[in-house]
């Protein structure tokens, strides 16, 4: 599926610099952020928060068989990391020397995230790196 | 409130697996006209459809499938509705169309569903079933359906010492049930060591942990019970019906080693249909990966956290034994036209409480349960079942 710039570039706070959001109601921190608090729905008060990118792997695995978009970049490791500040998010860990398993700490990296075709957008986005 | 009972009177499925040279429509009629007969019942007298597919626009380039297959079924001018759960889309339809019959507003129901998955490579099927997911923060990413599993799977081995032998005896269950079942994809057996040796897809998760990209569909008819006896002499009473839903992002659910959604329905499940966990005799679980079979008996109150994988390596869930699990050979072996599998799964049950379901009976099965998931948990669908002559 090729997608429109406006696609990318209506995430691109949250992709390239971790801003996620805050609710004032109740204290949550969203990563990726949410127009709605999920304990507090109606009664939400979203403010932006930037995440540092520090944290640690929850669970981990490798994948081999990617989708097609991916097709260039397999294998390659997926985690859940829990972020210091308590959300938990998805994303690539890099490969350093470090093997990275549930528990070894991460920080947040800038990187390509894959080419679209041959004249297609160029995505970029957060990875973390195990340190 | 539930008005009425309702009664399954008639099941179909169509051979699962890769039908080179079926297609969409073909599918829904070979399993559509199968209810039919199998419910003793005209085309004109069904009043409503729901059709599930989940993605037959991806796969296929077609949607409003439901009003397709009323068409194709020779159902005329009748309200059809498309239902589109993920995986959980058949179990889905079968819900809507209990609540349609329950609440008065219709008397005869199809309940219908069907995917075509082998008309594209398997990098466009897998990059269709990531819809099922978060596509802006997973599928994005390049995060794939076995790669979530796979990430459940690593977290329940953390925590619970869960081992990939474990896991591979699911597929090998799976698989010996399979071999049973004249529908299924995969009639034959299979080995742990098959299991082990088979192709990383997304660590610990190997190509045989993985339900299959099939070809197939299922078609069940619903009626009000008092005039079940009308169709067929052993109606199957749907005892209970529940439904939940959980966040599509995976890593922002309470925890990663259980479904919570497939926890409230089986709760809402036993309630409605005052029953506990141990009064079922048969159950059809969605085990789209090998870990997902091992959490489906943890949620379902089979076993406490951390136990089924154990139980299930040491055969307490095979064919008659403690607890029959997939004998249609489940997701695994029997296949997965995602579509499909809610209704296949139930139409399993139904020829297990009739008694009809010749080399893989459970003895004296009594009560059945489906158990039906979409994506990595943000739908389940549990549906309890009795005999009713």
């Amino acid at each position: 599926m090729e997608r429109s710039s406006s696609s990318l570039w209506r995430k691109i706070r949250s992709r390239y610099d971790l801003v996620g959001n805050e609710c004032k109601n109740c204290g949550s921190n969203y990563f990726p952020p949410r127009v709605v608090c999920r304990k507090c729905g109606r009664k939400s008060k979203m403010v932006e928060k930037k995440f540092a990118g520090d944290g640690e792997i929850y669970s981990i695995t490798r994948i081999r068989v990617p989708p097609d978009t991916f097709k260039d970049e397999a294998p390659y490791f997926i985690g859940v990391i829990k972020l210091k500040e308590g959300p938990m998010v998805e994303g690539h860990v890099l490969e350093n020397g470090i093997e990275p398993k549930i528990g070894t700490k991460v920080r947040l990296r800038f990187r390509k995230m894959y080419v679209e075709g041959d004249e297609g957008l160029i995505y970029y986005q957060y990875k973390f790196e195990p340190v | 409130m539930i008005m009425r009972d309702v009664a399954i009177v008639g099941v179909g499925m169509s051979k699962f697996g890769e039908r080179w040279s079926s297609g969409l429509k073909d599918l829904m009629a070979e399993a559509g006209i199968a209810a039919l007969e199998d419910a003793n019942i005209s085309s004109h007298e069904i009043e409503m459809l729901y059709g599930s597919t989940m993605a037959s626009g991806r796969f296929v380039g077609q949607e409003h499938t439901a009003a397709l297959m009323a068409d194709q079924l020779g159902f005329h001018n009748i309200p059809a509705v498309r239902l589109e759960n993920a995986c959980a889309s058949g179990g889905s339809a079968l819900r809507q169309g209990y609540i349609a019959v329950a609440s008065g507003i219709h008397d005869i129901v199809v309940v219908g569903g069907v995917e075509k998955m082998t008309d594209v490579t398997s990098g466009e099927a897998s990059t269709a079933l990531g819809g099922a997911g978060d596509q802006e923060w997973e599928l994005f990413q390049g995060i794939t359906f076995p790669g979530l599993y796979a990430l459940m799977a690593k977290r329940h081995m953390y925590e619970y010492g869960t081992t990939e032998e474990q896991m591979a005896s699911v597929s090998v269950k799976n698989h010996d049930n399979a071999s049973k079942n004249q529908y299924a994809q995969f009639r034959r057996a299979i080995t742990i060591d098959d299991v082990m040796r088979s192709k990383m897809v997304s660590d610990p998760l190997k190509l045989l942990d993985c339900s299959p990209i099939s070809d197939g569909a299922a078609v069940a008819v619903l009626v009000p019970l008092e005039k079940a006896k009308k169709y067929n002499d052993t109606p199957i009473k749907i005892v209970a019906s529940a439904q939940a839903s959980d966040t599509l992002r995976l890593a922002e659910r309470d925890s990663l080693t259980e479904i919570k959604a497939t926890k409230i329905a089986a709760q809402n499940a036993y309630k409605q249909a005052k029953l506990e966990a141990k009064d079922i005799d048969v159950v059809e679980v969605h085990d789209c990966f090998s870990i997902a079979e091992i959490l489906a008996m943890e949620d379902l109150g089979f076993y406490k956290k951390g136990k089924a994988a154990k139980a299930i390596a040491d055969g307490e869930t095979t064919l008659n034994s403690k607890l029959s699990v997939n004998t249609s050979g489940g997701l695994k072996g029997c296949g997965h036209p995602v579509g499909a599998t809610g209704i296949k799964q139930a139409a399993e049950i139904v020829w297990q409480l009739r008694g009809d379901a010749k080399e893989r009976q459970v003895k004296n099965a009594e009560v059945g349960m489906t158990h039906n998931v979409g994506g990595s948990g943000a739908t389940a669908v549990v549906h309890i079942y009795k005999r009713a002559d």
